[in-house]
């Protein structure tokens, strides 16, 4: 009993944190990091004593393949570059969105404030696979300004595809984060005649930033993690480029497991680190205020 | 302390500074002033005691605004607060505010607390608005802690700053609505003393509060309230001496 206190308690304040923020935490612990490799090595190691030695390795299939997994052709940025492009245009976008939205959703206008409620809920409920879908299949390959054509590749459209849900989720992160101070805050701002637009911006926003990059990390994180969705569309990123590798390698059973664990590997890699920064924030944060 | 353009509603001292009549607020259908009335004059201190829920904090927070109100007039120096076209901000200008829970801003200094009202809201000038600052510091007896955060203080020295914040608006009138109800008793005293110097020198303030002695001490006028009424009221020899009303008897006999 005693020693599952603790961990009841744990597991209780993040689902506080969760229901908050209305999300999952990316709770990456260093044990994990230790599994995974684990798992790769062993992997690899099965994989490479069951082929056929007159055929070429897995583990030099694998080194071959790899820089065009990581970015496609010589010169280009495919395959986990693009994956890496469409989550930065994506969390942009989205953040500038987000914000923006948050923002009427705590309007005092009842319509500006509905509105965007709704927008917000929309795109927080709809299944990101399905938004990806509708955007890439709805949205012209090209864009006609004046005289202009600007092309729209698909990666493109996967950015606004992915932007959409960032957006109703940040939307909520500003919103949970100025309910979450005392009204208090508000009151005292009022009493001391600020207007409602001084309020906001030089005392409750300033509070809220250091609660909302936490959240807004996590977010991040996930993100990263969903834009292998955009191969089911087509779009020249890690996923398609390892799916059109082992076909040239003539599709062998044995290479499987080695090219999908190491594409697991890479997206771990490169979220572990920022998912324990923001559990690292968050703890600073709590223990200041 | 006065600032020009006040004379604007017709106002003089020789009228009441604060006047309130026949108020009635309701939250939906739970009617939490049932017809208060009172008046405060320029200068005097006033005490409103009584038990929990009888609408203390709803009765002082309609005067700067922050309840709306249903029926009645309140006159903050001939500005109508039950006016649908009242300026808040000009109101809240004349009126200062202090909490129970402080409210400070706590991603901002002392001192910055102080002078962030005068300069965003008033359009002061830095300089002068600093010099300020510094006098209303050495007022409350925090020289030194100018620099501090909030949750570098202790709850009387929050306390003491969210006094001087609320003072460097310059207000006429200050609501204090049991700003001593967190506190320890050892640091309840450095607060009231402040207070208490403050309407020495002439502020108009209206105090809820459940110090006695303090009460006894520095107010010029008791409320005693009820469940959404005044029942009983007096300068505090006669109200503490002679309470009539049965019920102002008991919450007394309960608390002294
Ligand atoms: N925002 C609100 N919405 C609904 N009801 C409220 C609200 N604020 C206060 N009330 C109710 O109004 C009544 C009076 O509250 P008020 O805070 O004015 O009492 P009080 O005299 O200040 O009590 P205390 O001594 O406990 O501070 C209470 O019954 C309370 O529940
Ligand atoms: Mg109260």
């Amino acid at each position: 009993m005693d020693v599952l206190l603790p961990i009841a308690r744990q597991q209780k304040a993040q689902a506080m944190t969760e229901r908050l923020e209305g999300t999952f935490r990316l709770n990456l612990q260093p044990h994990h990091a230790i599994w995974m490799l684990l798992i790769f090595v062993f992997t690899v190691g099965a994989a490479q004593a069951q082929a056929p030695r007159e055929l070429i390795s897995p583990i030099d299939a694998l080194v071959k393949w790899m820089p065009f997994i990581l970015w496609g052709q010589e010169g280009t940025l495919n395959g986990f570059a693009l994956n890496l492009m469409i989550s930065f245009f994506a969390m942009l976008f989205g953040t500038i969105a987000g914000v923006t939205l948050g923002l009427m959703q705590i309007s005092l206008l009842l319509p500006v404030r509905k509105g965007s409620w709704f927008v917000t809920q929309f795109f927080r409920n709809s299944p990101w696979l399905v938004l990806l879908f509708t955007i890439m299949l709805l949205f012209p390959f090209e864009i006609e300004l004046g005289n202009m054509i600007i092309p729209v590749p698909d990666w493109m459209k996967a950015v606004i595809g992915f932007a959409l849900p960032v957006m109703a989720n940040i939307s909520e992160v500003v919103r949970g984060a100025v309910r979450s101070l005392p009204t208090g805050q508000w009151e005292s701002a009022e009493s001391l005649a600020f207007s409602r637009r001084q309020t906001l911006w030089m005392i409750i926003l300033p509070q809220c930033f250091k609660r909302m990059i936490p959240p807004w990390i996590n977010w991040y994180c996930i993100l990263a993690m969903a834009t292998p969705l955009a191969s089911i569309m087509g779009v020249e990123e890690s996923v398609s480029y390892t799916a059109q590798a082992m076909n040239a390698e003539g599709d062998r059973p044995e290479l499987l497991p080695v090219f999908y664990l190491f594409l697991l590997l890479i997206f771990f890699v490169y979220t572990y680190p920022i998912a324990r920064w923001s559990i690292r924030l968050e703890k600073k944060f709590v223990v200041k205020t | 302390m006065a600032s020009p353009g006040k004379k604007a509603n017709g106002w003089t001292p020789k009228q009441p500074m604060v006047s309130i009549k026949d108020l009635h607020k309701s939250f939906g259908d739970l009617e939490v002033l049932k017809g208060v009335s009172l008046e405060v004059m320029k200068g005097e201190c006033i005490c409103i005691i009584g038990p929990s829920g009888s609408g203390k904090s709803t009765l002082i927070r309609c005067v700067n605004a922050l309840n709306d109100i249903q029926k009645g007039s309140i006159k903050v120096e001939g500005l109508e607060v039950n006016d649908p076209n009242l300026d808040k901000l000009e109101l809240r200008k004349k009126v200062g505010m202090v909490f129970q829970q402080y409210n400070l801003f706590p991603h901002k200094t002392a001192i910055e607390n102080i002078m962030m009202a005068p300069i965003t809201v008033l359009k002061q000038d830095k300089d002068e608005v600093a010099k300020h600052a510094k006098s209303l510091v050495r007022k409350v007896r925090l020289e030194g802690k100018e620099d501090s955060y909030p949750g570098e203080l202790s709850g009387g020295q929050q306390q003491r700053v969210a006094i001087a914040r609320a003072l460097a608006m310059n207000p006429d009138v200050m609501l204090f609505d049991e700003v001593t109800a967190a506190l320890d008793p050892e640091t309840v005293k450095e607060v009231l003393v402040t207070i208490q110097e403050l309407a020495e020198e002439g502020m108009t303030c209206i105090l809820v509060t459940h110090e006695m002695g303090f009460a006894k001490e520095v107010a010029d006028h008791i409320y005693f309230t009820d469940r959404g009424v005044i029942v009983e009221h007096g300068p505090p020899k006669t109200f503490f001496k002679k309470a009539k009303d049965p019920r102002t008897k008991e919450f007394l006999s309960q608390i002294l």
